[in-house]
């Protein structure tokens, strides 16, 4: 028995190989499976190759695999593009329709199933994803009813016609392509799961769930890849919690409807990608300025200008940190975990009341989209912190007296009362102002005032801000990263390690402002240090050398074609930088 | 109750001597008097501009943003905390260049606030550039042979956009102007009030006396209906936008707030913001 195996189902798109997907893989949650997908799609809705993989195991996994078990395949091209990540005697399930080939030199068993034929046989070729999937479902010896199960919730509410059409669907795959293997495969077969039903989402919902669990009511955003799901999360759970999703006509509106509304007092998002950052940038000063509260999620695509809308990269690392013009405080924390999306969200919008800055939580393509188990989450750990939000009644102003809303205090954070409160009126501008909020030139004012907002931070440690994985006090590798990357390093190390070389590995959670002093004594310790990220210019790498220093220990591994890195590629670049 | 004078703050505005925001000023504070408004119950979001300081002039709550982007601000706050009387407002270049794609689709989207355009037909902070209000052949600094670009005509625009409120008024007229802003925000939907406020130092055409010249006052008309959008559309373009008072109102229309499903009566800003075990096992059952 093995203890885990990838599944991959390609075809064209629009042709069912998401729904395929959903349904296989909530049957495989449902038998306590850890799961974690990869999506390749492009920006096309209807037509072009997509396919969708899942690795399947009883350990917890965070990374997609460097080869492939079985194939799923709607068409030939499907087949010729992906049969090379085949291991030798992997398994090609394809449609008899277009009599599917094997190329030259992939060893691997193809079983042609009269996929449409058995669909259309049954009313309509539609149903050829189900008898897919009933195929390879079967060729893996797993429970029918388990499988038949998620087909019911799937097309529940189609009536029981349909449901019924579709199971027998299944099930005619599934003997189908039994009865040509002479049952279930046996080197397929899965040790049995834990049983217990793992929670299984994207980061974009985890993220979603986060921001409802952080007590956000409002979203205003633009659509956008691969950021919308989580507009399309919450406008299905705002409402039934009094809130709602405003659809913008731009990014600009919508991170200054957040703005205003964060500023008369609701916790409030946008989530975006590169391109709607861009837009931001102005209003994402207004917030620093004003010191109003902003939590804005950016899920990094491939860039620049419309780039790679659909693939994989790491590269608004710098626009994250140094947009906007002027100075002001700004805090990004990149999640690099499905359940960090969630629990970042709530930190988030935690650090933006109680420091009144604006805060970027910035995930990247795989992490929003890749579908995966996620450990249980914590009700208890949802704390929720408002700083110094005056919600007590105030003392009765002198006439033409303000509520002294910027008042100079220690931490530099100042008392924020809410509009509607009586006796808390002061102005808000993005002008240079004084305590009160009314515009000032005077020069004196104007440094206090600058060195008031840009030291809030000084201190400012979100949890985690550096996780580290570090067993070896003086590794011959330290490799650095941020995002989802982290699960593929982890496998990589597995294999270094048992070849014997030692490695450390620190994930920057925390961007900005940069935490050094946690970075530093991994560094020091290293004797090389591999930074690695999806960009072209070493974005983090830059940025470590700027506030850490090392310079002659840091190589880069960089990765900007669009796909993420696979295991074997970061155990290669390593035993070559080392 | 509150006076108009409550509305008073002691901040001096930095407008020129005769600029018309001035009146626009006072209006706004007599109407939230006359309406019934706390100082506190209203929120005053302004632009970039000249106009633009207007809400640091006026004792309410009130928030100055960037260049264009009052509306999307104050819609924010409107949602916030739909208790709050929320008055947008700023310059014709603020709300009909840089923000001319914000106040379509906030017309459209009839949030319950009041827009009052200050429109002296230029830029009067940066010192006298062209504005898509300047008629054709105006010369400004930056169309020093004269503006050959067609006017905007705002009426026109938010009367195809779906506007519920539409009205227009002459800083000078000061109860024309009061009465008009307190119908605005008695409104239930987004009302759109564009005043003629003259820039007295960068526009030496569209003067106070040009003004009074050229003005079409609708209140003289004792059959005008302001609620036949055709018959407003008709009047803006007979007068080539050169009227003033209600010109349309619709008010059937729900506003926003009233048809967003799910959302909230009392002001959301006020709700606790922790969700109960209950529900958030609920949540998570959905991803299993
Ligand atoms: C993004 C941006 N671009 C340009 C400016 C410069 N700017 C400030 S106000 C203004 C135009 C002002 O004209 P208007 O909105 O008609 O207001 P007025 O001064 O006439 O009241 C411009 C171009 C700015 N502040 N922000
Ligand atoms: S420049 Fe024009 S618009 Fe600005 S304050 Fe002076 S008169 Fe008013
Ligand atoms: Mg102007």
């Amino acid at each position: 028995m093995i203890s885990q195996l990838s599944w991959k189902i390609g075809g064209q798109q629009g042709e069912g190989v998401e729904s395929t997907d959903r349904i296989f893989s909530t049957a495989l949650n449902r038998l306590g499976y850890y799961l974690y997908g990869y999506r390749h799609f492009s920006s096309r809705i209807k037509g072009g190759h997509t396919n969708n993989k899942i690795r399947i195991s009883t350990m917890p996994i965070r990374a997609i695999s460097d080869d492939l078990d079985i194939l799923v395949a709607f068409d030939q091209e499907s087949i010729d593009l992906n049969a090379k990540e085949l291991r030798p005697g992997g398994v090609v399930v394809a449609d008899a329709k277009f009599s599917p080939t094997v190329p030259e030199g992939v060893e691997a068993r193809l079983f042609a199933v009269p996929i449409t034929a058995i669909a259309e046989e049954l009313g309509t070729s539609l149903m050829k994803n189900m008898v897919a999937s009933g195929a390879s479902w079967a060729l893996l010896g797993l429970p029918l009813e388990v499988f038949n199960k998620a087909v019911e919730e799937e097309f529940g509410r189609k009536g029981p016609a349909v449901v019924e059409k579709n199971v027998e669907a299944v099930k005619r795959g599934a003997e189908f392509v039994l009865e040509q293997a002479g049952g279930p495969l046996d080197e397929f077969r899965l040790e049995p799961a834990d049983g217990k039903q793992k929670l299984f989402m994207i980061g974009n919902e985890a993220m979603g769930l986060g921001s409802l669990a952080a007590g956000c009511r409002l979203m205003s955003a633009y659509p956008i890849t691969p950021a919308s799901e989580v507009m399309e999360y919450l406008i299905k759970k705002l409402p039934k919690f009094g809130g709602t999703v405003v659809q913008t006509e731009d990014e600009i509106a919508a991170v200054t409807m957040a703005i205003g509304a964060n500023y008369a007092g609701v916790r409030t998002m946008t989530a975006s990608a590169g391109p709607g950052l861009s837009l931001m940038m102005e209003a994402i000063g207004l917030s620093g300025m004003t010191e109003t509260p902003l939590v804005i999620i950016d899920t990094q695509r491939g860039g620049p200008s419309t780039g790679l809308p659909t693939k994989q990269e790491q590269s608004d690392i710098n626009a994250l940190i140094y947009g906007t013009h002027g100075e002001i405080p700004k805090v990004v924390i990149a999640p690099s975990t499905i359940e960090e999306c969630f629990y970042d969200m709530i930190e988030a919008f935690n650090v933006a009341e109680k420091y009144q800055v604006p805060v970027i939580v910035a995930t990247d393509l795989q992490l929003s989209l890749g579908k995966q188990s996620c450990e249980p989450l914590d009700y208890d750990k949802i704390q929720i912190e408002r700083g110094k939000l005056v919600t007590d009644e105030l003392p009765q102003l002198e006439q033409h007296a303000l509520f002294k809303r910027y008042e100079f205090t220690e931490d530099g954070v100042s008392p924020r009362v809410l509009p509607g409160a009586k006796n808390g009126i002061h102005h808000v501008t993005g002008v240079e102002h004084d305590q009160e909020g009314r515009p000032s030139e005077s020069a004196i004012n104007r440094k206090k005032m600058m060195e008031k907002r840009l030291g809030k931070l000084a201190n400012l440690r979100i949890a985690n801000a550096v996780k580290a994985d570090a067993p070896n006090e003086a590794p011959e590798l330290l490799i650095v990263a941020m995002g989802s990357t982290g699960g593929t390093i982890d496998e990589a190390r597995g294999r270094l390690n048992r070849e014997g070389i030692s490695t450390n590995h620190v994930t920057v959670r925390q961007l900005h402002p940069f935490p050094s002093d946690l970075l530093e004594p991994h560094l020091k310790s290293a004797k090389k240090v591999v930074v690695l990220e999806n960009n072209a210019t070493g974005q983090l790498a830059n940025l470590i050398k700027q506030n850490v220093g090392y310079h002659d220990k840091i190589e880069n591994l960089l990765k900007y074609d669009g796909t993420p890195f696979l295991p074997s590629e970061i155990e290669k670049a390593c035993k070559e930088l080392r | 109750m509150a006076t108009f004078k409550e509305f008073r703050n002691n901040v001096k505005p930095n407008w020129c001597p005769g600029c018309g925001d001035f009146s626009v000023q006072a209006a706004i504070q007599r109407a939230a008097a006359n309406v019934g408004l706390e100082p506190e119950q209203l929120a005053v979001i302004s632009g970039i501009g000249c106009s633009g300081r207007i809400s640091g002039y006026i004792n309410a709550y009130g928030l100055h943003g960037i260049h264009g982007r009052a509306l999307p601000i104050a819609q924010g706050v409107k949602l916030a905390n739909r208790e709050l009387t929320v008055i947008a407002s700023g310059g014709d270049g603020d709300g009909f260049a840089i923000g001319m794609g914000h106040t379509v689709h906030a017309i459209r989207r009839n949030l319950d606030i009041t827009y009052i355009v200050m429109d002296n037909q230029i830029y009067g902070l940066t010192k006298g550039q062209t504005s898509p209000r300047s008629a054709e052949g105006f010369k400004t600094k930056s169309t020093p042979e004269g503006s050959i670009e067609s006017t905007l005509s705002p009426l026109e625009i938010a009367l195809s956009a779906g506007a519920t409120f539409v009205a227009q008024s002459f800083s000078s007229d000061l109860k024309q102007l009061t009465a008009l802003i307190e119908a605005g925000l008695q409104h239930k939907g987004f009302s759109l009030i564009n005043v003629f406020s003259p820039c007295v130092t960068f526009n030496k055409i569209n003067t106070y006396d040009w003004f009074k010249e050229n003005i079409v006052n609708l209140d003289q008309f004792e059959d005008y209906d302001p609620s036949n959008r055709v018959a407003a559309m008709n009047k803006i373009m007979e007068t080539g936008g050169m009227l003033t008072g209600l010109i349309y109102q619709d008010k059937g229309r729900k506003s926003y707030e009233d048809l967003a499903v799910g959302f909230r009566q009392e002001a959301l800003a006020k709700q606790d913001l922790k969700l109960s075990a209950g529900d958030f096992d609920k949540l998570l059952a959905e991803f299993k």
